[in-house]
């Protein structure tokens, strides 16, 4: 079939003009229907279906019956949402500064031409191997009062030492921080040590002629010749916290009470725990919101920058 | 006469001794990058070891002594109960039940991912058409998306493939969200191939299938086991699809590792707990350690895009 209609559209090409090209590429068409599909039902089609379910009343099931910005208001009205976004800022504004700061020294450190930079590396960077489950309940254990950090300083004698993050609902966040940026720093680190490594060497020898010393040359002619790195850093950090589920579930359960929740456990819970549909699709509708924001500097360099080019 | 004589001993000096860095080993600045490094891999290690001996010490010891020291008594009990006796709900058979269920969800979700990966990308690079830059920018810009705005629409399309709570629908969710990292790292790879390579075979009649199995493939291996690795750990670590898209009986070893800790019922067996997690952790650490620099290779080519 499809090769009658090629030999047809090959004879009148003459006079009419070249038809439908379909069967061009036919092969590389087939082979991308994987991408294409993932690409439009599931990126589009269903980030877009939630959306429009978002603004309907939808309980037990998907309905659709309109109801304006009700579930938007009720979400924002919700204390338990208001604590999951202000854990996810003082974490993600945390987690991001020290992500930053740590992973860029230890970059800095390991590339001053020294021994064992593999063994260094690899200590650094394993935890990011791991799931955030596994890192998630290694800390809960260190971080419990009974048997961990805490009894082991009252134990050296200083009884009134207080470290109790998994129970205190004031500092529990950055109990879940401690965690993440052990898991987290060791692939900024990597990502800034492949930055340093693209900088030329005859850089340095300039501003070792000047006599500016190591500490100074990074700041003011380091750090500013790594911005494309320090941009990918920082849009990768962010869109790593706004997912953040698995560490805070495995660490704390969102306890103690509800003082550790963070927005994607908020969704989770209202779309399969308490069957609260709509107010789910709000929640994550406003995940994707909190991502855009991030994303629209970095689409800006990485789209807007090539077309200067 | 001297302005020049000045910029040729400057470019002298630029040039710099060619020889390897003189090395003096306790040099102020030495002492601070190693007693940084090293302070700072206390704090990356100390976990590991923690996990490590409290997993070899029986339940009196956790509760007597102190979780850094290393166990008096060796002890392998908390293994083998975490691996086969532990109870998460009714079932009292232990994390191997997560772990085979883990092992089954694997394969089939690397094999499948990286099979539609590799191909998207070959034609990605070698075949494109019109519109093709356009979805893989969308796909790549997906990646970004969080995944629980797709959580629930997803549930319905797996229901209605009938594949709701099966193996099969947490495969094809992994190879959902496998792709854009996948894609990107095999389009970009097939993309530095030269291209006098595919137009050879192009004039010796060799099509799409022909050219991907016979020239491409043989020419890529590092690739694939890159990908491989990525997949392999990312699977592997997967809490959130597997809570969502399976039920109890093949819920893959992250879930059932957080049932059995996070439990309310019953005495808290720390030793058996950190057996568990290490256990879990297990096998994204021999992968890492084993693969070294590709490991890394596949986290930069993730993270720096282009």
């Amino acid at each position: 079939m499809a090769v009658t209609d090629h030999g047809v559209d090959h004879a009148r090409r003459e006079y009419a003009k070249p038809p439908i090209k379909i069967f061009k590429n036919l092969s590389s068409k087939i082979a991308a229907i994987p991408m294409i599909l993932t690409a439009t039902v599931i990126f589009i089609g269903c980030s877009g279906w939630t959306i429009v379910h978002s603004f309907t009343n939808s309980k037990l099931l998907p309905k659709l019956d309109f109801v304006g910005f009700d579930q938007y208001e009720r979400l924002w009205s919700s204390r338990r949402w208001l604590i999951s976004v202000e854990n996810l800022f003082i974490y993600g504004l945390c987690s991001l500064v020290f992500t930053l700061v740590i992973g860029f020294l230890l970059a800095a450190l390991l590339d001053r031409k020294i021994r064992f930079e593999n063994t260094f590396r690899t200590i650094f960077l394993y935890p990011f191997a791991l799931s955030f489950v596994v890192t998630g309940l290694v800390w809960q254990w260190i971080l419990n009062p009974e048997f961990g950090v805490q009894s082991i300083v009252r134990g050296l004698g200083w009884e009134s030492f207080t470290f109790d993050p998994l129970y205190n609902s004031d500092i529990v966040i950055y109990g879940i921080l401690i965690a993440g940026l052990w898991q987290g720093t060791g692939l900024i680190m990597c990502i800034m040590l492949a930055g340093l490594r693209g900088i030329d060497e005859d850089i340095w020898k300039a501003t070792k002629v000047d006599g500016i010393g190591t500490v100074k040359t990074y700041l003011v002619v380091i750090i500013p010749m790594m911005k494309p790195v320090f941009v990918t850093a920082l849009v990768l950090i962010a869109s790593g916290i706004v997912k953040v589920y698995d560490l805070v579930v495995a660490q704390t359960s969102g306890g103690p009470g509800i003082s550790s929740e963070v927005p994607a456990k908020y969704v989770y819970d209202t779309l399969f725990g308490r069957q609260n549909l709509g107010q789910g699709f709000a929640a994550s509708t406003m995940m994707l919101v909190m991502v855009v924001i991030i994303l629209i500097p970095y689409v800006y360099l990485q789209f807007g920058g090539k077309k200067d080019q | 006469m001297t302005r020049v004589s000045h910029l040729t001993t400057a470019d002298a000096q630029l040039q710099g001794p060619k020889g390897p860095k003189p090395k003096r080993a306790f040099s102020g600045a030495n002492l601070f990058i190693y007693g940084t490094l090293i302070v700072m891999s206390l704090y990356y290690l100390l976990p590991l070891w923690v996990m490590i001996v409290t997993s070899l010490k029986d339940m009196a010891e956790v509760r007597m002594g102190n979780i850094f020291s290393p166990p008096a008594e060796i002890t392998f009990q908390p293994w083998v109960k975490a691996w086969s006796e532990a109870c998460t709900g009714i079932n009292c058979d232990g994390l191997s039940r997560g772990f085979w269920n883990s092992v089954r969800i694997l394969i089939p979700s690397v094999l499948l991912s990286i099979t539609v990966a590799s191909v998207s990308g070959y034609g990605l690079s070698m075949w494109k058409f019109k519109g093709s830059e356009v979805f893989f920018n969308i796909l790549l810009l997906g990646a970004f998306i969080p995944y629980q705005i797709m959580l629930y629409p997803i549930v319905i399309i797996l229901r209605e493939l009938g594949l709701m709570g099966s193996l099969g629908g947490l495969v094809l969710v992994h190879m959902i969200f496998g792709m854009p990292i996948n894609t990107l790292l095999f389009r970009n790879y097939f993309s530095s191939i030269p291209q006098e390579l595919f137009k050879a075979a192009r004039v010796d009649g060799a099509g799409f299938w022909a050219i991907f199995f016979k020239i491409m493939l043989p020419m890529s291996l590092p690739i694939f086991v890159v990908s491989m690795i990525i997949q392999v750990t990312g699977i592997w670590n997967d809490f959130l699809f597997g809570v969502v898209y399976t039920k109890p009986a093949i819920y893959p070893m992250t879930v059932q590792l957080n049932n059995i800790v996070n439990s309310v019922q019953g005495v808290k067996e720390y030793n058996v707990n950190m057996a568990a997690t290490l256990l879990t952790g297990l096998v994204p650490l021999v992968i890492y350690f084993i693969s070294g620099k590709l490991f890394v290779r596949g986290i930069a080519a993730g993270a720096v895009k282009g």
